[in-house]
């Protein structure tokens, strides 16, 4: 199939015509003509790389009550991506070649987007001794990326050698930064809605800690760390200083902390209740600040899908977590683009190159140019959208954005040259 | 008044006094009478849905109903369908198709009540949730203040111990403020939450330099499970520092009252002699329970004008 998108800005600029062909971009111009091309009419439209998600939660195998990677890729492509980095805490759990290349070829079965497997640092997510890392590295799913994500490596000795050992194959290990010792039965961010919630508190510090000691161990031993969904100024504070001081240290902030703050607890819907938790103002602030001036270098969804049973109980009894993969970009508009924060080649650089170069993909995060994998989307930055949770495309339903207006819509997705989207709607 | 009392938030001083003032004519119409029973819940049916188990808040409630006249059903949660794996929405579900106007609730886990409110149309009344609330506890002891001391307004509370896991000191915080009273809290650094300091109190780390300067000190109960992770050294020490024993009550001012919600740890935050001294409110608060109990629930159910 061949494509015209026709009268689509490139990362905001001019308007161009775009021909998409044997699944690349052949010719950016103006007033092109291509017999027997597909028209997709984009006149004021934005278009931007792909978006690659480093951070998704796809629950197959083991939940696919919640979601199953054909849901969950449908959603990441309504989204704006076309890669996705799908979380190791399955059920088994994604920690030996076996399950990492299950998963990629659910993912390839699927087609909306490329399903990358990230694989368990520890065997069972346990924190206790290495997975096989090399084995999940050389399988088909070429796995890059390592992530206990939801437990915290926080035996200091195995977080070093994790870091080492994955050098070998320029893998990088992302921490869930939570020093569980300080976080025994926390609920929400610590500070003062919960005492007077009476939720045990999450404090900043059980974060800001972990990531100090993982800076300095990357140092030492010359690896490259990756930090999970930051959450807090001090943390953005420690992820600066070791930059500055040469650390190969990247990192990621969701959505939903660009945008929520620890107030969504009050009235106790556990809808709110994620890990890391939701914080103030203040620390909102400085996330945002710390992606626009690239301390932070991605938007990472931490996609968490949840069947509604898990969701609908006591605060303390629900899971922690929330969708993002269909918001992702709408958030990041309304707390970047139109804040004045970043502008579209921003928005591309922390959703799609950045990612895509942490997590090595060399198909995904490209320009859009002549021969460069057509892997794009297409965004209309003026529409406006209340959300509802029973029109998305996921499984589950646990939007935190349920009945928030956010603009920008994906008009449409291609990957590899094929729309998976088209009229903001999944084509399959 | 709303139509739930989830937290003591929920109550302006209006309606804060109008409980009082409600239990106050409870108490006046039934005292001397034979039979403690009043016709006004009639037909009416509360629920008593306990999670945890307390055996006192759970049988005031119960005789806060009876003597209102309302039919009143227990659910444990222990031996129930809830110990198979039932969930707090299908437990409310099932508790309202069956009639109940009221569910008195008390739970571990914080908000509890909140969520129960958004799934049933009756009234519900927080029995106690977590470490957050348990608004009929400062009810009652703001009208056992007001029965000793006579007012409120500019009344000095200490409420001492262990803050941080005390629904009873979030309740009576906010309440006592809402009231007009003037709170202090005094307990070691580590049982007072980060956030103390957005309270509208004072906090205090020293007992015996706040003791002369209140009317009230309420003590609160020291869990067992606190012994052992650090809040403090050791159980003496705490004692040593925090306890209310008989020389440090001897610096109270005239007039001064010693509260407990209960159940005591006598030797540990509270000496038997305080306790059991003519300071101590520990049993009126017990009886007056019942009484701000009854007015909560006519209030709720009954009526918006005084019994």
């Amino acid at each position: 199939m061949t494509y015209l998108i026709r009268g689509v800005r490139p990362y905001g600029g001019d308007a161009a015509d775009i021909v998409i062909k044997d699944g690349r971009i052949t010719t950016i111009g103006e007033h092109l003509s291509v017999p027997g091309a597909e028209v997709v009419d984009a006149d004021g439209l934005i278009a931007l790389p792909g978006l690659v998600d480093l951070h998704t939660h796809l629950r197959e195998p083991g939940r696919e009550d919640a979601e199953t990677v054909e849901t969950g890729s449908r959603a990441a492509a309504l989204g704006g991506f076309t890669a996705v980095h799908a979380m190791a805490n399955t059920d088994p759990v994604a920690d030996t070649a076996g399950v990492v290349e299950q998963v990629w070829r659910l993912g390839r079965q699927a087609g909306l987007v490329d399903v990358v497997p990230v694989g368990a640092v520890t065997v069972g997510l346990r924190g206790e001794r290495l997975a096989e890392l090399g084995a999940m590295a050389d399988s088909a799913a070429r796995v890059r990326v390592f992530s206990d994500d939801g437990s915290c490596v926080s035996d200091p000795a195995l977080m070093r050698r994790a870091l080492e050992y994955v050098k070998a194959f320029d893998g990088v290990v992302a921490q869930h930064a939570e020093e569980p010792r300080l976080t025994a039965g926390a609920q929400m961010h610590e500070g003062d809605r919960s005492a007077r919630l009476g939720l045990t508190g999450w404090p900043a510090a059980a974060e800001e800690a972990i990531i100090a000691r993982d800076v300095l161990l990357a140092g030492h031993v010359g690896a490259r760390l990756h930090i999970c969904h930051v959450s807090t100024a001090g943390s953005v504070e420690i992820l600066r200083w070791a930059k500055a001081r040469g650390v190969r240290v990247t990192a990621e902030v969701t959505p939903h902390h660009l945008l929520l703050t620890d107030a969504c607890a009050e009235g106790y819907d556990p809808v709110f209740k994620v890990n890391p938790p939701l914080r103030t103002d203040a620390d909102v602030e400085a996330v945002r600040l710390g992606l626009a001036d690239g301390t932070i270098d991605a938007v990472a969804t931490d996609h968490a899908p949840h069947a509604v049973e898990d969701k609908e109980s006591e605060w303390a009894q629900a899971r922690p977590g929330m969708l993002g993969l269909e918001q992702a970009l709408s958030v990041v508009v309304e707390t970047m683009v139109e804040t004045g924060l970043l502008d579209w080649q921003g928005v591309a650089d922390r959703m799609s190159v950045q990612p895509a170069t942490i997590g090595r993909l060399a198909e995904h995060g490209r320009p859009l140019a002549p021969g460069e994998p057509a892997n794009l989307l297409v965004l209309d930055p003026a529409a406006r959208a209340v959300v509802d949770p029973a029109t998305l495309a996921s499984r589950s339903r646990n939007s935190p954005y349920a009945g928030r207006e956010l603009p920008g819509r994906v008009v449409a997705t291609f990957l590899r040259g094929d729309a998976t989207v088209l009229d903001g709607k999944a084509v399959r | 008044m709303k139509r739930h009392l989830l937290e003591a938030a929920d109550l302006d001083r209006a309606d804060a006094t109008l409980v009082l003032d409600t239990a106050a004519q409870i108490d006046a119409a039934l005292a001397g009478r034979e039979v403690k029973k009043l016709p006004t819940l009639r037909g009416r049916t509360v629920v008593n849905l306990f999670y945890e188990d307390s055996t006192r808040t759970r049988i005031s409630f119960e005789l806060a109903a009876k003597r209102l006249s309302a039919d009143v059903i227990n659910f444990s949660a222990k031996g129930s369908s809830v110990s198979k794996g039932e969930s707090l929405k299908d437990t409310a579900l099932t508790l309202e198709a069956m009639g109940s106007d009221a569910i008195v609730v008390r739970h571990s886990a914080s908000g509890a009540p909140h969520r129960l409110a958004n799934w049933v149309r009756g009234s519900v009344v927080n029995a106690g949730d977590g470490t957050h609330e348990h608004p009929t506890q400062a009810l009652l002891d703001a009208y056992t203040i007001r029965q000793r001391l006579g007012r409120l307004e500019g009344v000095r509370v200490g409420i001492v111990g262990d803050v941080l896991h005390s629904r009873v000191a979030r309740s009576n915080v906010s309440l006592l403020h809402t009231l007009g009273a003037e709170v202090t809290v005094v307990a070691p650094p580590t049982l007072l939450p980060v956030g103390v300091g957005s309270w509208p109190v004072e906090v205090s780390y020293d007992l015996d330099a706040v003791l002369p300067k209140v009317d009230v000190v309420m003590m609160l109960r020291v869990q067992a499970e606190r012994m052992n992770a650090s809040f403090f050294p050791s159980a003496r020490e705490y004692s040593r520092r925090y306890g209310l024993d008989a020389p440090r009550m001897g610096t109270l001012a005239d007039g001064a009252i010693v509260m407990h919600p209960g159940p005591m740890n006598r030797g540990m935050e509270i000496a038997a002699e305080v306790a059991d001294s003519v300071r101590s409110t520990i049993v009126e608060q017990v009886a007056n329970g019942v009484s701000v109990r009854m007015a909560v629930l006519y209030l709720l159910l009954g009526g918006n004008e005084p019994a």
